[in-house]
């Protein structure tokens, strides 16, 4: 599960096309118009590759360490049924991370560097996973909100141009439409359950909806940057646009279960079909994302432990021809 | 067919699964490699199933619901081994505990499919089958890392020596074996270990590592009898934590 890639305003955006081939760019850009994937070993700009690593790495970042706050309630998930759903769940995002760091492999950055950047901070993750899952029901509104947020965004980049990333997006999705199910059915369960259950899901509800506001990202500035990346079909979609598809789908599914959203500005407006609601506190967004977030050191500090007591066991295996950058969908 | 001797049975094996379960499913997220990662949780699954369907004979023997008699039990009222109640630890002892208990376990189910106890055999069938991989899984990093680095060499005969006494108390003998093996229910304890024994040392012998010393054995027991280490009660109350918040609602 995933937001919007993060890209840094204060980049600079003219040097991107410093030194393209204006030939190749321009047979590049044609089979982009076409519709054709691009695959692996095709020519491809530098600021393509660059942005496709660091969108798919920070996108592979996410389910990894997204499998920690969910992680935490496997051992604790009520009842058998509960608990085998949550395990195939946390699973699934492990192994999404398995295919989305292959897809970023055939750009040409190994996984040990990705996860090395990753454990370095510096490279980023979805901001969402900086907050704790206090409760279970925190963990029952993650997989079905914000894997909600999550199939809205990688549906629109499935369509992408870059052959590995659509092609493992189409896995993903399917995958994640069972944890959306799973999400829905944990929090329908919670909200018609007893009176202690359903407090319990409408705070869970309460702490995680700024976060879910926060998940697709500022609105795009709307740069020379972004025009380009759209052109090349990297970013899909705006921030803006994925949020209002994401409340239009979902905000009637929860006030539909009586439970209540902290925004009282939350409304659609008729006229202009698009709902309105109090900007979110992108200071605290910009805040968490730089690593001031309740949960930064926290889960940065389990995966490097994870990195470093499995060094023995990657070293036993290590053998000299053992890399590969086949993608795995 | 004696009922209470099938359930002591069906007790100690179905809380052997559940508790190896729990444990193989807290290495998700943790793992050396994501794809280890991985197969713990794919193994944490069939073994949380397989302890499902065996609380299930339970409970049409009589027994309470399957979450009831999972989630709500407390330490003393378990009957698993003490080798699966260890924490993971680290890879070395995971891979260990894995290569040992999985061993005996698919033996054991092996046997089993054999049972006169039709409905035990129906579920042994199934069950015999899926951890065929688990085993496959367990021999091929045993080997691997038998054979790796001076380090992981010794990481695994540390792990194996630490390993030896808790897996023999594995093969701890009920009160009922003798009923048990008349009516053609269960081979016995005694006749899984030489199993046992037989099929794993080819494969520690591949891993270039020693059994310890015979007169070092000294099986570690008590935990079918409902005596376990310190690690059980803390695991079954973490377990049952969200469950035991309100056992009547729906979860």
């Amino acid at each position: 599960m995933y937001g919007n890639a993060y890209i840094d305003p204060n980049e600079k955006p003219l040097s991107i096309l410093d030194g393209e081939d204006p030939i190749k760019l321009a047979e590049f850009e044609a089979r982009i118009d076409r519709g054709e994937k691009i695959e692996p070993k095709d020519w491809m700009p530098k600021e393509y590759r660059k942005q496709l690593i660091r969108m798919i790495e920070q996108h592979a970042h996410s389910e990894i360490i997204g499998a920690l706050p969910e992680g935490t309630w496997i051992t604790r998930a009520p009842g058998f049924k509960r608990k085998l759903a949550l395990m195939a769940k946390v699973q699934d995002e492990v192994g999404h991370a398995q295919l989305l760091y292959s897809a970023a492999e055939t750009l040409g950055k190994s996984r040990e560097a990705m996860i090395n950047d990753l454990i370095t901070g510096k490279s980023k993750y979805s901001n969402v996973f900086n907050y704790p899952a206090l409760t279970w029901a925190d963990s029952c509104v993650i997989a079905w909100l914000i894997d909600a947020g999550a199939i809205i965004n990688q549906v629109a980049n499935a369509k992408g141009s870059y052959g590995p990333y659509g092609r493992a997006l189409d896995r993903i999705c399917t995958e994640e439409s069972f944890h959306l199910k799973y999400g829905h059915h944990n929090v329908v369960t919670l909200a018609t359950g007893t009176p202690f259950q359903r407090q319990m899901v409408q705070e869970a509800l309460t702490r995680w909806w700024p976060p879910i506001m926060h998940f697709f990202g500022p609105s795009d500035k709307i740069s020379n940057h972004t025009t380009i990346l759209m052109k090349w079909k990297v970013k899909m979609a705006t921030n803006d646009d994925m949020r209002q598809q994401f409340l239009n789908m979902y905000v009637p599914k929860i006030w539909d279960l009586g439970l209540v959203l902290p925004d009282a500005n939350l409304k659609k407006n008729e006229e202009t079909k698009l709902w309105e609601y109090t900007e979110p506190d992108w200071d605290e967004f910009k805040r968490v994302i730089n690593g001031g977030g309740p949960c930064n050191a926290e889960r940065l500090a389990v995966r490097r432990m994870a990195e470093e007591k499995g060094r023995w066991v990657r070293k036993a295996l290590l053998q000299k021809d053992s890399s590969y950058v086949t993608p795995l969908a | 067919m004696n009922v209470t001797a099938i359930k002591e049975l069906l007790y100690k094996m179905a809380d052997d699964l559940l508790i190896i379960g729990h444990r193989n499913s807290e290495w998700t997220g943790l793992g050396p490699i994501l794809e280890e990662d991985i197969a713990f949780s794919s193994m944490a699954q069939d073994k949380i199933g397989q302890a499902g369907a065996l609380f299930e004979i339970l409970h049409e023997l009589g027994e309470d619901e399957p979450d009831t008699v999972a989630f709500m039990r407390d330490a003393n009222k378990m009957h698993c081994a003490h080798f699966v109640e260890l924490p993971n630890g680290e890879y070395d002892f995971s891979i260990m505990r894995h290569f040992l208990f999985d061993h005996a376990d698919q033996l054991r189910f092996e046997m089993l499919a054999n049972s006169s106890f039709e409905p035990l055999a129906q579920v042994a069938k199934k069950i015999k089958g899926e951890l065929k991989y688990h085993v496959f899984h367990a021999n091929t990093w045993l080997v691997k890392l038998g054979n790796g680095t001076e380090e992981s060499k010794a990481r695994m005969q540390t792990a194996l020596n630490e390993s030896w006494n808790y897996a023999l108390g594995m093969f701890e003998v009920g009160d009922f074996e003798k009923e048990l093996q008349s009516e053609n229910i269960f081979e016995g304890e005694e006749a899984l270990k030489t199993r046992w024994m037989a099929n794993i040392v080819p494969f520690i012998e591949k891993a270039n590592l020693k059994i310890p010393d015979t007169k070092s054995w000294e099986p570690i027991l008590g935990g079918r009898k409902g005596y376990h280490t310190e690690y059980l009660q803390q695991l079954v109350e973490e377990m049952g934590e969200v469950f035991r918040l309100d056992p009547t609602a729906q979860w």
